[in-house]
């Protein structure tokens, strides 16, 4: 290791990492904990890129609208879940695919997002204001990574309450009744369909936190290529998590963290691999998988009725 | 013959049902919507010009539909099409700076099969990790989406990037003799040809050759397929390689013809446009075509009804996410009984009718 190497190097190196997990990981957080909770009861939803996308949109026009940027979250939540409640209905009628109705609303999605954000791209919206979790330290670098999204504290609450609900409440584990066994749900007397089209868009306005966490925290502005693909990628992020919302926060702040190495080596001076670095939680995702999967056996710790690892 | 008219009325109804849909969604915006109509029809089929840009656009959705159906056929759901498209504009930007290509049909030939290659390649993989790994090749296919975009991004930007390129990285610019032009003297370029014909070879292929039948039964039944003997994991390759070539193939002709080097403007979504117009036509190579070249004049109206309206450049892309969203669900409603839902809803109307009778217990 050459002289310069040391902690005035290492220290915004590491700063950079941490910061970009804690960052880019809430979109990641929000969606993976709104696919889990899909795909729980049985159903997968592809189009939760529309609805980052949608609902990242309508956080960023309810606080620019009302001046309450908590507003703005509700408002991206309400249009996540109306999002996530078609695409519950859609798939609940016969012969319906859900991976095509995924993507088709996902096109539909980004494409309402952009025709009614035009007027958005210019004007500031009041972001969500920091948490000031690096006060302890006299390093500006540290400070400014541990500015936390405001929303991270929230979807870390919500994966404990989702583990601890799936286990030991009632609707908890109807919703996995839901995804492990249609016959057994119906010999109970519930509805399947009415459970999985509830869970889709209670995981739409989970998602849609995502959003809001989008455009009103970091990058805290609207223009149209807000997401790259972070809802899209929900459902490898499920599958990484093994369908635990509690590993899905170590997901989120992996996948966030790996698309920090790039900029964080970049800002050290270093310019190799920018991409490649971006790209390893995918890579890492597909090793998994083809370590653990075994032709015929369905995935661990996967619901029965997820046609999707089959 | 009226099977198949009955099978596309459904689709058509559905796709009135979008058009009017949005014509009440730009109602809402202030627009006039039987002037919406017109200018959209104008702007993708009014015109030779509208023509010209519609078959462009469809060239590719052709290529990338072909990507879903093929594997589709085989019993496989690959979401992953956008990879292999980005792969073989890739390889085909690349292999010029690797070997020298002639300047002239067969050095375009050549980057043709390298797109193709790549993409059949990039597809297979999602293939054989299913048939060897058990691994979801939907899940792995748009896993391999993002690599293929990463490595895409990192050489076009890095060891293969022009310096002359300050803005936008691309490579450096295919020789005008490698290009792929217009087709006698008009803006539509040879890859439609490429796509029409890839999609009527499928076709055919399919529905006539013993093989194509083989990849059929594989798709349909597989344990059918096991108990006659048929080789289902080279079938499932095969489809793979076949459809990913496709999607790699247009790639290759975007390169080629299109942006004349590559650069992130290759990576528009055809990929994943080509899942939904693949899943419309159901899976049909020979329907892929009418259903591309729609969805193609779609996005050509795109400008005009920008200009002339002034709406949002969106706007399009919400009128064919409403169109796909009404189409796929239109699928419930394929082989309803019509007359059994008839006589359910008189049957239904009588009791109402009788209902006094019935409940009068005091």
């Amino acid at each position: 290791m050459s002289p310069e190497m040391t902690s005035d190097v290492l220290l915004p190196f590491m700063a950079a990492i941490v910061g970009g997990a804690l960052r880019v990981g809430v979109p990641f957080l929000f969606v993976s904990l709104g696919e889990c909770l899909t795909e729980k009861a049985g159903r997968i939803n592809l189009g939760l890129e529309g609805v980052l996308v949608l609902s990242a949109v309508a956080g960023f026009g309810g606080s620019y609208l009302t001046g309450s940027p908590w507003l703005g979250v509700l408002a991206a939540a309400s249009a996540g879940a109306l999002l996530g409640l078609l695409h519950g209905l859609l798939c609940s009628l016969p012969r319906v695919n859900d991976v095509a109705t995924g993507i088709a609303l996902m096109l539909l999605g980004t494409g309402l997002a952009f025709y009614l954000g035009k007027p958005l791209i210019q004007p500031q919206a009041t972001p969500l204001p920091p948490i000031a979790l690096g006060a302890w330290s006299d390093s500006s670098v540290l400070q400014a990574a541990l500015q936390i999204n405001p929303l991270l504290p929230v979807g870390v609450a919500m994966a404990v309450l989702m583990q601890w609900g799936f286990s030991r409440t009632r609707w908890g584990l109807l919703v996995r009744l839901a995804g492990d066994s249609a016959p057994a749900t119906k010999a109970l007397g519930y509805s399947t369909a009415g459970i999985r089209i509830t869970a889709t868009a209670a995981g739409g306005a989970i998602a849609g936190l995502g959003g809001a966490s989008l455009s009103l925290f970091y990058p805290g502005s609207w223009n149209e290529g807000i997401s790259s693909g972070q809802g899209l990628i929900a459902v490898a992020l499920v599958i990484f998590a093994r369908w635990s919302p509690m590993r899905c926060v170590g997901a989120a702040l992996l996948f966030g963290g790996a698309g920090a190495i790039g900029p964080a080596l970049q800002s050290i001076g270093i310019s190799q691999g920018y991409y490649l670095f971006g790209a390893l939680p995918y890579v890492l995702t597909l090793v998994i998988l083809v370590i653990t999967c075994r032709p015929g056996r369905v995935a661990q710790g996967s619901p029965g009725e997820l046609t999707l690892t089959r | 013959m009226q099977k198949a008219i009955a099978d596309a009325l459904l689709p058509i109804g559905a796709l009135a049902a979008a058009l009017l849909l949005f014509g009440v969604f730009v109602w809402f915006g202030g627009t006039n919507p039987v002037e919406m109509w017109a200018l959209l029809f104008k702007g993708a089929f009014g015109d030779w010009y509208s023509w010209q840009n519609t078959l462009t656009r469809a060239a590719p959705l052709m290529l990338t539909a072909l990507c879903v159906a093929l594997p589709a056929r085989a019993g496989l759901v690959i979401i992953g099409g956008e990879g292999a498209l980005v792969l073989g504009g890739l390889a085909a930007a690349a292999l010029p700076y690797m070997v020298s290509v002639p300047h002239n049909a067969v050095g375009t030939a050549v980057l043709c099969v390298a797109g193709f290659a790549a993409g059949a390649a990039w597809i297979a993989l999602a293939g054989a990790l299913r048939q060897f790994r058990g691994v979801n090749e939907t899940i792995s296919s748009l896993l391999l989406v993002y690599v293929a975009i990463a490595l895409f991004k990192q050489l076009v930007e890095g060891p293969m990037r022009d310096p002359s390129t300050l803005n936008k990285p691309s490579t450096r610019a295919l020789a005008e003799g490698l290009r792929i032009g217009g087709m006698a003297g008009s803006d539509v370029h040879w890859g439609l040809t490429m796509g029409v014909v890839a999609c009527l070879l499928m076709g055919t292929w399919l529905t006539w050759s013993a093989r194509g039948f083989a990849l059929r039964v594989v798709g349909g039944n597989l344990r059918a397929a096991q108990l006659v003997g048929l080789p289902a994991t080279s079938l499932i390759l095969l489809a793979c390689a076949l459809g990913g070539g496709s999607a790699g193939l247009a790639g290759a002709i975007e390169v080629a013809a299109v942006h004349t080097n590559a650069n992130a403007s290759l990576i528009a979504g055809y990929g994943y446009a080509g899942i939904l117009v693949s899943f419309i036509a159901r899976h049909n190579p020979v329907a892929i075509i009418a259903v591309a070249i729609l969805f193609g004049g779609f996005g050509a109206a795109g400008s005009l009804l920008q200009r002339r309206l002034g709406l949002p450049d969106a706007s399009v892309q919400v009128l064919q996410g409403m169109a796909f969203v009404l189409i796929l669900a239109s699928e419930a409603l394929r082989g309803a009984d019509w007359h059994a839902a008839g006589a359910k809803f008189w049957k239904s109307a009588q009791r109402v009718d009788s209902r006094p009778h019935v409940s009068s217990p005091i």
